[in-house]
């Protein structure tokens, strides 16, 4: 499949600048995340999605407060444009006490529950059936929540995929499947894991909506989110989000990975021009947005990550007595 | 005899095993990645092809039922996959189909299949990424479970397991992968069901799996010093093990201390106490002890890591309390 070309449509200054802050953010924290996985501050296996920042937060942007995102391995951006907290991800990245999960998840394992956050795990493909059942929850409850299972095109390898889109268009069931296909799979092509670049056909197969969109165009990501948390809202059902996209990293880490695929290089420069971010500055400035208030907006966001870091810094480590708590839930009051 | 790590044995069995017999083949997600593999299956796509080293997309639930399929018409495949918990995704072709199809049908229909899974936990990898489940194989009649812990073994058992004509587990921990020593260029087997025993001593008895052994080896030299005289049994196969060889052992040495990095509740160190109680109580001459994890899931902050996994120091711990 060609990546059509991009032409980015923009919405009023106060959407376009709500979302470069938000992918500015995951930008920057991630950046600064390569770092400290480079000088060997931080230890635990940390995935970038630098590049990819449009699809959580145009995804995100149209979910109200109580709907649920379900993350994987690379889920920094779904965490923070959920609403987690920043400074908790950062100290859970350094393994400290004060960290989302405590430190005993590390960069892997996010979670916010008051932000429908309620976990972001590493196995492949895992927590799409979750993403499903959130959305039987609510549909059972009548709660008039919207689950979102965010996950890469590695994970459409796998039968959970499958299953769970058919389980949700049966049931008819309030979900945003949203691949984020960024061609890659660890160090393997989509071509050398299909046979056809055709992701978004498995909704037809499965009788549910599916769109591909360019997923480095935050508009574009926005407006189909809304249609399909519209029609979950409905009694429509589900939809698959195909969002062609790439990611500038390697798969773990901070390098660049340029020994994989076919030409990784010419990707990466061709990408690069297809920033969500610089695309979405050059939307405010042609809206009239000043230099001079773009670089403000830029600085609070390099303070915030700098701010995050000192905090995860001069937090505690985690208590060893705490080893043993929570392998079971304390008994909860029914 | 030359000398190579553990990762290299492993690679080196199969290079020999895929030029020796057309019927081996590789199949699994990352079969081609240093990430994933570390150097023991390095290369093997540019020696023997891509045909027959097949790196999968990620679906291990398919890639080893395939491979099982293959098994049972004619082929010896080898599934690999890169971490243990991602296996848990094929868990129903490994226990509810390789396991049962020879005694299903009569003997009529076999399982030559090995499924290699390797444990690589710490790093700060967390939950999902640390578990060693070699027990939860082990109580699954049919299957066989080995867990070479040098380099000489790592090789031997690969070779033995692809010959051996059932479905067995490989499984191996990169906490091992740069341990060297001796390994024979010859393809060679350590025998599906034999222990070793890395030193004989007469004051108590270690039975370690794996990386334990490894530190039960650095555990002996600190026994050693103290004037505690170890015989310690690497236990290489835990499904079978070497019933024999621990009864002789402890009937020698009437103390016993079982050393396995998994959790202790309903492990491999539970049924070979259990045996060892059941088969020859009246040798033992103290309560017999167990150097396990915890029964929890793996943290990934460093601190709670080094809390959580055990070593060297708490085999020796252990050996100085059933020595009290
Ligand atoms: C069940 C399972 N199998 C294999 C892996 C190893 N693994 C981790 S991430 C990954 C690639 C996933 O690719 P994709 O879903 O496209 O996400 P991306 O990394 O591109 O964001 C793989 C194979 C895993 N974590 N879980
Ligand atoms: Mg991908």
């Amino acid at each position: 499949m060609t990546v059509q070309k991009t032409r980015v449509v923009s919405l009023p200054n106060e959407q376009m600048l709500s979302f470069f802050r938000g992918m500015l953010r995951i930008r920057r924290a991630e950046e600064r995340i390569g770092e400290l996985v480079q000088s060997r501050e931080v230890r635990t296996p940390c995935h970038l999605s630098i590049g990819q920042e449009a699809i959580p937060v145009g995804i995100c942007a149209a979910l109200k407060p109580a709907d649920t995102v379900w993350g994987g391995h690379r889920s920094h951006g779904h965490y923070l444009a959920k609403g987690g907290d920043l400074n908790a991800m950062m100290a859970e990245v350094f393994g400290k006490a004060t960290g989302c999960a405590r430190g005993r998840g590390g960069s892997m394992h996010l979670v916010a529950p008051a932000q429908g956050v309620f976990g972001t795990v590493p196995l492949v493909a895992a927590t799409i059936p979750l993403a499903v059942g959130a959305g039987l929850s609510a549909k059972l409850q009548g709660t008039g929540q919207v689950a979102v299972a965010f996950f890469g095109d590695g994970a459409t390898d796998e039968g959970h995929f499958h299953e769970s889109l058919n389980l949700a268009a049966l049931y008819r069931l309030p979900v945003l499947f949203v691949c984020e296909n960024n061609l890659y799979s660890t160090h393997l092509t989509l071509k050398e894991r299909r046979v056809k670049d055709n992701i978004v056909e498995s909704a037809t197969l499965h009788g549910m909506a599916g769109v591909v969109l360019d997923g480095n165009d935050v508009v574009a990501v926005y407006q189909a989110a809304q249609q399909a948390v519209h029609r979950a809202e409905t009694g429509e059902g589900p939809t698959l989000l195909e969002c062609r996209t790439y990611r500038w990293r390697g798969h773990v880490g901070p390098a660049a990975d340029l020994e994989v695929g076919e030409d990784r290089r010419r990707e990466l420069d061709e990408w690069r021009r297809r920033d969500p971010i610089e695309q979405c500055r050059d939307l405010l400035s042609a809206g009239g947005l000043s230099a001079a208030r773009l670089a403000e907006v830029s600085a609070e966001a390099t303070e915030e990550i700098e701010a995050a870091v000192r905090f995860a810094r001069q937090s505690p480590d985690p208590d060893e007595s705490q080893l043993l708590h929570h392998v079971y839930a304390a008994r909860s009051g029914c | 005899m030359a000398r190579l790590t553990y990762a290299q044995a492993i690679r080196e069995a199969h290079a020999q095993l895929l030029a020796e017999d057309p019927r081996v083949f590789l199949i699994g997600q990352g079969v081609r990645n240093p990430w994933y593999a570390g150097t023991s299956l390095q290369d093997l796509d540019k020696e023997f092809g891509r045909e027959r080293i097949i790196d999968s997309p990620v679906s291990e639930n398919a890639s080893t039922g395939a491979a099982i399929g293959a098994a049972i018409t004619g082929m010896r495949p080898i599934v690999f996959h890169p971490r243990m918990d991602f296996m848990l995704l094929a868990a129903d072709p490994i226990i509810n189909q390789a396991a049962n199809w020879s005694y299903l049908f009569a003997g009529q229909v076999s399982v030559p299949v090995v499924i290699r899974a390797v444990i690589n936990r710490g790093g700060e990898q967390g939950a999902q990424h640390s578990q060693a489940m070699h027990a939860l194989f082990a109580h699954v009649p049919g299957l066989k479970v080995v867990m070479p812990s040098t380099p000489h073994d790592a090789k031997g058992l690969l070779i033995a397991a692809v010959r051996d004509g059932n479905p067995v587990l490989y499984i191996d921990d990169r906490w091992l992968y740069e341990l060297d020593g001796e390994v024979p260029e010859a393809l060679y087997e350590v025998p599906i069901g034999s222990a070793a025993v890395r030193r004989s001593g007469k004051d108590v008895t270690v039975v370690a799996t794996s990386y334990m052994a490894a530190e039960a080896t650095k555990a002996v030299e600190t026994l050693t010093q103290r004037g505690i005289d170890v015989e310690l049994i690497d236990l290489r196969s835990v499904k079978p093990w070497d019933r024999n060889l621990v009864y002789s052992s402890v009937g020698k040495t009437g103390r016993l201390v079982i050393a396995d990095a998994a959790w202790m509740s309903g492990g491999i160190a539970a049924e070979i106490a259990a045996s060892v109680v059941g088969e020859i109580f009246h040798a033992l001459k103290a309560p017999i002890a167990r150097v396990c994890l915890p029964d929890a899931p793996a943290p990934t902050s460093v601190v709670l890591e080094q809390a959580y996994y055990v070593g060297a120091e708490d085999i020796v711990a252990s050996v100085e309390k059933v020595l009290v």
